[in-house]
């Protein structure tokens, strides 16, 4: 089914869903009245646009002509609600920065919620709200979806997935397979914000912490980017795996091998100092707003200058360059004087117990 | 970072190893083991082999945790958490360790094993106040830095009188490992393993002092330093070492000493005195089996010994015939010379256990140092 609710519901007295004390139970997934009306008072209210008025199982939308692009994300995140987010900005900053690393503006999203039976609607309805509200602060509409429920235990109370589309601008051809020696390197801002405020946030660690998630939608970012430099070889946001993960993709993905110098990577003191004592290495760790640019050497400077600009991008730096290595791998001088390679991330990140 | 980004400084680093290369002599090599698993992490994250002379070779020691816990433990472990349906709680570097027949403690979960992460023996012991219906146990590991918090928990179980919650104790001492590799016949007869000088451990001198290191220096003839974990401690250390080993000196010194006194933490030897005993012999991973050289819990705590309580019952496992771990623990070769390194043993498949921990001389080289063997 879908978040179009069924018309044929009689009007009249309907008791409202109870957002204060009400819980999901499994008739909210059932496409029958319960859904309806959590649709309705729900979804309905917050996503709130002519498409999803129209009470269809799909969305019509016109294309224009030239390149689409599309982009799916899950989320799953826990907890679901942490310093600086919550599992519902997230799903739509996510997809919105999957789309726009291809240099596209992105039109419309799609939203499909798994529910687990017993979550409060009161949690359901903050999240849909700050979904609601990510999307419109991005200018981007929610225009489909969907809802099921699944019984207690076989859950994390929600998951979200979220689909979007955009259009590529015409002679914008990114890719991670376009690095190329002597490329330049550049970040958007400080590493490792989101995956600290999120671990901060779990039980077992319990530690207090001022560091928000950077969670945020880059599209506008990029378009001022793309605009000042239409041929940008490689743009990413670096989120699960971190800066590292990421750039040994876009290394393998291009043949080429890369030298970071460990002194220019923007890392706040709060972060650096948190995985100091968790064991963790903040270019491993997950952001939610960041982006890596890969671009011509002489284009560098001026995409320094508008990332600067920006306020997602105002803490923006070059942090090294890409060279011909057969073996691909990505390499930094650190701050200490010495040289290592800044592997794949493997497995998940373990604290380091001594 | 205050505290901390004056131990990483790179142009102090650049000074010391100036220093270094002015007074290492050119007719003589330094091989120099760091003990612990947390100087060979520092050495690859950092780039510290980088910035020393050629005729200086760091040799990666056995002071790592995981590395040197034997197969049959973690297979121990693992019947725990599967077959006695126990809640496991462990150090998550101990969630990937191979164990036999392909499982790990990480595999064991994913086939309904309950095995859950702790940072601290508090978080274990807080496990099992919150699940009273639940047998809890903490799979306990490490050298003497992390015995204490484990008899904190088995006295604080006593006093709580909590009946659900039990230690697996496989707790290590490091003087043992040591005089193991000193007394080990490449090192003490033939001579085959040139070892020349020590850096000592620096979390575990905080409890056990520079005190039992003395006897390396006299009875051996080998230099020690302890150090801290930091990078600079490790260049101010190798400093101190060929300064010693230039004059022909064996002595302990201490680099680390904004942390380690000659005592160490007499509190902490105390509470482990009274709650721990040694065992006659533990097999460790690469070194076999080492007389003295690891605690059980005393009979007085029998109550909270998983061992006891669940008729433990260890059997030796033989590692990966190909595999050069227990070699690469006792020095005796690089990673970079074991086959299965790289190939088939990688940190995603690790084979051997010195490719599960960050701290592990085949992890730590497979994660930063592998460029210097590429061929170009």
């Amino acid at each position: 089914m879908v978040l179009g609710f069924d018309m044929t519901v009689r009007k009249g007295y309907i008791r409202p869903v109870d957002f204060r004390h009400g819980r999901v139970d499994m008739t909210h997934g059932s496409g029958g009245r319960a859904m309806a009306q959590l649709i309705e008072e729900l979804f309905l209210a917050a996503f709130d646009n002519d498409w999803l008025r129209a009470a269809n199982d799909n969305a019509c939308f016109a294309v224009q002509s030239g390149r689409m692009v599309m982009a799916t994300d899950s989320h799953v995140v826990s907890p679901l609600f942490f310093p600086g987010g919550d599992i519902g900005c997230l799903s739509v900053h996510g997809t919105i920065n999957d789309v726009a690393m291809s240099g596209a503006k992105p039109l419309y999203l799609s939203a499909s919620f798994i529910l687990e039976e017993g979550f409060p609607l009161a949690d359901l309805k903050r999240i849909v709200e700050s979904m609601a509200h990510a999307a419109r602060e991005a200018g981007v509409a929610i225009i489909t979806g969907d809802t099921k429920v699944v019984e207690q235990g076989k859950g994390d109370g929600v998951f979200i997935t979220t689909t979007g589309v955009g259009v590529v601008p015409e002679g914008v051809h990114i890719s991670g397979d376009r690095a190329r020696p002597g490329d330049a390197i550049l970040v958007s801002g400080t590493l490792g914000d989101h995956g600290v405020a999120i671990m901060a946030q779990r039980e077992s660690l319990g530690f207090e912490t001022t560091i928000q998630s950077d969670t945020a939608a880059l599209h506008e970012l990029v378009a001022c980017m793309v605009a000042a430099v239409p041929d940008i070889h490689a743009l990413r946001d670096p989120t699960r795996g971190g800066l590292a993960t990421t750039l040994n993709e876009i290394a393998r993905q291009s043949g080429v091998g890369m030298m970071l110098r460990e002194e220019a990577i923007p890392v706040r003191q709060e972060v650096e100092a948190a995985c100091e004592f968790l064991g963790l290495d903040p270019l491993y760790v997950a952001n939610e707003g960041k982006l890596i640019c890969i671009c011509a050497p002489e284009h560098a400077d001026e995409l320094l200058a508008v990332m600067h600009a920006h306020p997602l991008g105002a803490e923006a730096a070059i942090i090294g360059a890409v060279h011909a290595d057969p073996h691909h791998f990505v390499q930094m001088e650190t701050g200490f004087g010495g040289k290592r390679i800044v592997d794949w991330l493997t497995g998940e990140q373990l604290p380091r117990i001594c | 970072m205050k505290y901390i980004d004056e131990f990483r400084d790179g142009r102090t680093a650049r000074v010391i190893a100036a220093v270094i290369a002015a007074e290492t002599r050119a007719d003589r090599r330094y091989h120099i083991m760091e003990f612990c698993g947390g100087h060979t992490h520092a050495i690859s994250r950092y780039g510290l082999s980088d910035l020393l002379p050629d005729n200086i070779r760091l040799i990666h020691g056995p002071g790592c945790p995981v590395c040197v816990l034997p197969i049959g433990r973690i297979d121990n472990a693992i019947d725990l958490a599967l077959n006695h349906k126990v809640i496991l709680a462990t150090y998550g570097d101990c969630l990937r360790v191979p164990a036999s027949g392909g499982l790990s403690l990480l595999k064991a979960k994913a086939r309904g094993a309950d095995v859950r992460m702790v940072y601290s023996s508090a978080d274990a012991l807080k496990l099992a106040q919150d699940n009273p219906e639940r047998e809890v146990v903490f799979f306990a590991i490490g050298f003497e830095t992390t015995t204490p918090p484990t008899a904190v928990a088995i006295v604080q179980s006593s006093i709580l009188g909590l009946k659900n919650f039990t230690v697996f104790c496989n707790h290590v001492l490091t003087p043992s490992a040591i005089a193991n590799i000193l007394e080990s016949p490449e090192v003490r007869l033939h001579g085959t393993v040139p070892l020349d000088a020590f850096i000592g451990p620096a979390h575990v001198s905080t409890v056990i002092g520079s005190q039992p290191y003395e006897h390396f220096a006299e009875e051996y003839e080998k230099p020690v330093v302890i150090a801290g974990f930091e990078p600079l401690d490790v260049m101010q250390a190798i400093l101190m070492l060929v300064r010693q080993l230039n004059e022909g000196r064996a002595e302990v010194e201490n680099e680390f000493s904004r942390a380690v006194t000659r005592e160490g933490n007499v509190k902490a030897q105390n509470l482990v005195a009274e709650v721990f005993e040694l065992r006659k012999s533990f097999e460790w991973r690469g070194l076999n089996e080492v007389p003295y050289s690891a605690l059980r819990i005393k009979a007085k705590y029998a109550t909270w010994d998983a061992e006891r309580r669940f008729g433990i019952e260890y059997k030796s496992v033989a590692d990966n015939k190909a595999c050069e771990c227990g070699a690469i623990l006792r020095g005796l070769k690089r990673p970079q010379d074991c086959k299965l390194f790289g190939t088939v043993c990688t940190p995603e498949n690790p084979m051997g256990s010195c490719m599960v921990s960050s701290e592990g001389a085949c992890a730590a080289h497979y994660t930063y140092g592998r460029y210097k063997d590429a061929v170009v």
